[in-house]
């Protein structure tokens, strides 16, 4: 299987093709990728070196034109070194633009902690007007960007070498998935999360929603999900930051008596190397660790 | 320019001077005199749109229009006294300068100042989004208009810009024009001139008397073929 990064270079410089709007602006993350597109499209794909907050800056510069950029790097270096310029050179100045980024929390263990990003959802947060997807399969992935590329909003697609074994319909407004009923409680799994959470809670009697957009946050889906069993029980499973979306989940279900778990990445520094599988494990987000933390609250 | 909150004015009663900018100044700080040499960036300002730009409040969302992007934002009264005198927006609007209900704050907003190309304030933003909207224009074929940006010699201190400096000048956008006004008010200097960081990354540049229109007329008129240019204008320095 393709990754979601090689999903998006080939998708992009395909739409490179079509849409006339579209340009992609790099900081020498993926330009080998982009080469034959760059050729082909010499001042639609834009590489200005290493060189982030000009990255941003200059991919804002061109939607205050007319056109539509694509800005891609690595997570940490696309929203927390730059983080300002997403603030101010995209929100403040009012243009939209679409941020794709690649190495999520830990793609690439052994790169260490200056190559990680838990916190990249959270910090966009703090933003008005983002959608923020999160695939879960690299045919997800194409989806969302063929989305986004259509649109004129803000939006950042955070890809990862974490994937789901089978990509599920995704997009058009269709807020979070069912993908599996019960009654003793509501998980909903966020992206690459899905499949251990599908073996975190195998025989359990609980529902599990499926999440690719995160923001908007899908209220009244979760509101249905809980409104069908006897209790407003909520487990969230994301691959960020734990917590990112627990004060979502509470706005949703205001009205109703409700407990929220939320399960992600924790905060403190773990200074690890090693392999993806290791950090799940270390954060809880292995299926084991992941049935553990979801009986006990749910007592299920 | 959407959402703005302030119209332009149709037909000017006379012609811009620039010896009315200082009563339209007064309006903002109630003050009753406010000669021009008290804003560093007033002459520059003046000459660029009296001469210069080819943008008027009638072309001020036309995609062929030049761009000016005020990048230093702060202390932006002779921008709006400016923009005032070339019909931008009527003159009674720079009464409510900073005000709950006015569109002029003390960093000017793109979405509510007719004729801002981009709100500023925070240092360091407008030479990379200078270099972007060069970069789109470019890739639609625009080739003809022109973009500046006016920044300060203090905000050159913002490593921001030094990114746009450096990729600006190898990828040779000539359509970009820095303007810097330098009244030596950065805390470090700028040992071996402005003009040389240009330079060095491949830039044409000149320096000139920030109060001398002549001059500065000529600086920002003269060819550039393949390269961007910088000029920058020197005023007395900060007191």
């Amino acid at each position: 299987m393709d990754t979601m990064r090689d999903r998006f270079i080939a998708t992009t410089s395909q739409l490179l093709g079509e849409e006339p709007r579209l340009a992609v602006v790099l900081a020498d993350i993926s330009a080998d990728g982009f080469a034959p597109a760059r050729r082909a499209h010499p001042d639609r794909v834009i590489n200005v070196g290493i060189r982030e907050q000009l990255l941003i800056g200059a991919g804002a510069g061109m939607a205050l034109t007319g056109m539509r950029p694509i800005v891609h790097t690595f997570a940490s270096f696309l929203v927390e070194r730059p983080f300002e310029q997403v603030k101010l050179d995209f929100g403040h100045q009012g243009v939209g633009g679409i941020l794709v980024s690649a190495g999520g929390s830990y793609d690439w263990p052994a790169g260490g902690f200056t190559h990680m990003a838990p916190g990249d959802v959270a910090l966009l947060d703090t933003l008005d007007g983002w959608t923020v997807h999160v695939p879960g399969h690299p045919d997800e992935a194409e989806a969302l960007l063929r989305e986004a590329v259509d649109g004129d909003d803000r939006v950042y697609v955070r890809l990862s070498l974490q994937a789901n074994r089978e990509a599920r319909p995704v997009g058009g407004g269709t807020g979070f998935s069912v993908v599996r009923e019960g009654r003793g409680g509501s998980v909903v799994a966020v992206g690459p999360m899905l499949d251990n959470v599908l073996a975190a809670t195998e025989g359990l009697d609980v529902s599990v929603l499926y999440a690719t957009t995160v923001r908007p946050f899908d209220a009244a889906g979760l509101r249905r999900a809980v409104g069908a069993g006897p209790g407003a029980d909520v487990v969230l499973v994301e691959p960020y930051l734990a917590g990112t979306s627990t004060a979502r989940a509470n706005e949703a279900l205001v009205e109703l008596p409700h407990r929220v778990l939320g399960l992600g990445v924790g905060r403190a520094e773990l200074r690890r190397y090693g392999r993806m599988d290791e950090h799940l494990a270390a954060h809880g987000l292995d299926p084991q660790g992941l049935r553990e933390r979801i009986t006990g609250f749910l007592r299920a | 320019m959407t959402n703005t909150t302030a119209a332009p004015v149709r037909g000017l009663r006379h012609s811009p001077d620039f010896h009315d900018l200082g009563r339209l100044i007064s309006l903002m700080t109630g003050a009753e005199k406010h000669a021009p040499a008290a804003h560093s960036t007033m002459d520059a300002l003046w000459v660029l749109y009296d001469r210069v730009l080819r943008v008027t409040p009638a072309t001020a969302d036309d995609p062929g229009r030049d761009r000016f992007l005020l990048s230093k934002g702060h202390g932006p009264m002779a921008y709006y006294a400016v923009l005032a005198a070339h019909g931008f927006f009527g003159e009674d609007v720079l009464r409510g300068f900073g005000t709950y209900g006015s569109p002029l704050g003390h960093h000017p907003d793109r979405l509510l100042v007719p004729g801002a190309e981009i709100g500023s304030g925070s240092l360091g933003h407008g030479l990379p989004l200078a270099v972007g909207t060069v970069l789109g224009l470019r890739a639609q074929g625009l080739t003809d208009p022109r973009v500046w940006v006016l920044v300060g010699d203090a905000e050159l201190d913002e490593g921001s810009n030094h990114e746009a400096i450096a990729h600006a000048g190898p990828a040779g956008l000539e359509q970009l024009h820095t303007l810097v006004i330098d009244n030596a008010s950065a805390t470090h200097g700028w040992p071996g001139g402005i003009a040389s960081r240009f330079e060095a990354a491949g830039w044409s540049a000149v320096t000139v008397d920030g109060r001398d229109h002549e001059a500065l007329h000529t600086a920002f008129t003269a060819p550039h073929p393949g390269r961007p240019r910088a000029v920058v204008a020197r005023v007395e320095p900060k007191g």
